[in-house]
């Protein structure tokens, strides 16, 4: 198995507005790690922790995880997946536990003295019990130390295999609680692998763990895209000699969405899941086209002779935004997702492709050509800025995290494609490559409720 | 005819499996331990195919196979056997030092009205994957145009690319970078 190993990563960050429990800084800058396979949590958990602060009297949320009594023997500790997940994200600086002698487990037997000391805002207790049919139950609570009340409790029970994502679902709880924004540690990221001649489309937890294979080719795979609710992915497959878009649910249904003469490629969902934006050619260039997501409603978007292609939808599901170069070098456009005529968007720049929205639809991310170089850049859509995001020089293929603080892109290092994350403002980054291979084509699912 | 085939390999290892979305929150207040009950659904082989993944991720493998083909495509004495027509940078149109080429081809075709070509499209690895897949369908349609202008029909033709995706990696010169751009003439079945 292959495991997504941790380069580095600085990642700065704007705190939230609304902030219901600390009062956080405005900006800083953090180092954070989004990535990271559990086996280099240890190391990685210093690094992560070095903080390079950038105006205001920035500072973490310092809270303690106390170890929640475990029974039952899964070899992943609940309590340090939770830890690990809130010292990546950078807004929390996971306290020391082991010099507390008590260490309570539920509400009623936390000494708030002892923690006050710890310096702890908050804490978590919990315990994971074995239930007589050998399922698990997992008890939570978040207490806020100062006030001495409880901020939270969760209760879940679970197969003995869903320890882990459980863990991330409780550090998405507790980090919603204290930040008042969505966590993105229950979700997944799907990405391509080419290894010995071989193509795989896989899905991993968004800290890099749990990678599994959904598809397996001699022949490349590309674009993979989740569906809205998170349970299907479309993507492209040359298995026949030919670009032909599948749609695969995540336990293993898989159908030809598109397979018409010619290419079929670069799918996009809608954002209510009904139907995706695609690309065929028949005998000719590229053109947008809309399908209803079980693969009837085949309706022409764009018509020319030019090139369109990389279609995505806005966040209202009114426009699709595309690659075009009937302007003579390729540009982003918009059309009506029913038809209609096309309008530029990109002025800037020789070269401005693969266009994707923000969660909030604020702003673009797209790939810009600039001197040779390949880079992810966003522009604000309201006023038409532009800032480079990406300092590498063959950058593709961005991804918004579903909060929208982080894109996801390929790039390479090494002479191998690699992964990056850039935080939405460019100031801090990433890189995580597979052992032993390729990786590309990064997709950023979903929030999973 | 086509054998390409997929077999369905169950990957047995449910890792992933969670059915949080289909719970239901139960806020459960009662002091001191005041819990919310996220618990997923009772059941771990859930069919229904909404919201997250139910049972974890199975994977599907796929393998092509090749085909016979007539003799004479395959004579590296005839020229039927040349298949790569290149191209200069950022350019799709096909040079004069190819005609010889896509006359036989076409001559071919003409003679074979149930023999089908299909036009493989391909560019360097410059640039993102899709923008590239689709420069290199514009390589095709050239060389289809071309074919159409030496008689052969659109149904005997289909044109479809792969993009930068089987560039060699790393081209460090012209002479490399040279050989990803072209289009290459396959028959169907072979």
């Amino acid at each position: 198995m292959h495991i997504l190993r941790f380069f580095k990563l600085q990642f700065a960050t704007s705190m939230p507005s609304k902030l219901s429990f600390f009062r956080l800084p405005i900006s800083k800058v953090l180092n954070v790690a989004i990535f990271s396979a559990s086996l280099f949590i240890p190391s990685l958990a210093s690094a992560a922790l070095d903080i390079e602060i950038s105006g205001g009297s920035a500072q973490q949320v310092p809270i303690a995880i106390v170890p929640f009594q475990q029974a039952g023997n899964s070899a992943d500790n609940i309590s340090n997946i939770i830890a690990a997940d809130l010292k990546r994200s950078g807004l929390f600086r996971v306290l020391e536990t082991g010099g507390v002698v008590n260490k309570p487990t539920d509400m009623t037997q936390i000494k708030y003295s002892e923690w006050a000391n710890l310096q702890a805002q908050a804490m978590a207790v919990g315990t994971v019990e074995v239930l007589p049919n050998n399922r698990l139950k997992v008890t939570f609570q978040l207490a806020d130390v100062l006030k001495q009340t409880q901020l939270t409790g969760m209760q879940y029970t679970i197969a003995p295999n869903q320890l882990r994502t459980t863990a991330h679902k409780i550090a998405d709880v507790i980090y919603q609680k204290l930040t008042g924004e969505s966590g993105i540690f229950a979700s997944r990221i799907a990405y391509i692998t080419k290894v010995n001649e071989r193509y795989m489309l896989k899905v991993a937890d968004a800290d890099g763990a749990n990678p599994l294979t959904m598809v397996s080719s001699k022949e490349p795979i590309i674009s993979p895209a989740w569906s809205p609710e998170g349970n299907k992915i479309a993507y492209v497959s040359f298995e026949k000699k030919k670009p032909i878009i599948y749609v695969q649910s995540l336990s293993g249904q898989r159908t030809v969405l598109a397979g018409f003469k010619g290419n079929n490629s670069a799918p996009a969902w809608s954002p209510d899941g009904s139907k995706l934006a695609i690309v065929l050619t028949y005998g000719a260039n590229s053109q947008v086209y809309t399908i209803n997501a079980d693969g009837s409603g085949l309706s022409r978007v764009t018509k020319g002779n030019a090139i369109d292609t990389e279609p995505t939808w806005s966040s209202d599901g009114k426009w699709i935004y595309f690659t075009s170069d009937r302007g003579g070098r390729p540009q982003i456009y918009k059309v009506s997702a029913n038809g209609g005529d096309p309008q530029r968007v990109t002025f800037e720049g020789a070269y401005n492709v693969s266009p994707r929205f923000s969660p909030d639809g604020k702003s673009l991310a797209m790939i810009r050509n600039e001197g040779g170089k390949f880079r992810v850049a966003l522009q604000d859509l309201a006023t038409g800025q532009v800032q480079l995001l990406s300092d590498g020089s063959q950058d593709e293929s961005p991804s918004f995290a579903p909060n929208g603080r982080v894109i996801l892109y390929a790039t390479r290092s090494g002479g191998h494609g690699a992964l990056a994350a850039v935080s939405a403002d460019g100031r801090v980054k990433q890189k995580l490559n597979e052992s032993g291979g390729d990786i590309r084509e990064p997709a950023w699912g979903p929030l999973i409720k | 005819m086509n054998k390409s085939t997929w077999n369905t390999k169950l990957l047995s290892t449910l890792v992933l499996a969670l059915v949080l979305s289909a719970c239901k929150s139960t806020p459960m207040n009662t002091k001191p331990v005041a819990v919310e009950d996220k618990s997923p659904g009772q059941t771990t082989t859930s069919t229904a195919d909404t919201g997250a993944d139910t049972s974890g991720i199975k994977e599907v493998a796929i393998d092509g196979n090749a085909m016979d083909s007539d003799k004479a495509l395959k004579d590296p004495n005839n020229i039927l056997s040349k298949r790569n027509v290149y191209f200069d940078f950022d350019s799709d149109a096909v040079k004069a030092e190819f005609r010889p080429l896509l006359e036989a081809h076409a001559k071919y075709l003409l003679a074979h009205t149930s023999a089908k070509v299909i036009l493989q499209g391909n560019t360097d690895e410059r640039g993102t994957r899709e923008y590239n897949l689709s420069l290199g369908q514009r390589r095709s349609v050239a060389v289809k145009n071309s074919l159409n202008l030496l008689g052969v029909q659109d149904a005997q033709i289909e044109t479809v690319s792969f993009g930068e995706e089987k560039a060699t990696e790393g081209c460090a010169d012209e002479v490399c970078s040279k050989q990803n751009r072209r289009v290459d003439v396959v028959y169907e079945n072979e």
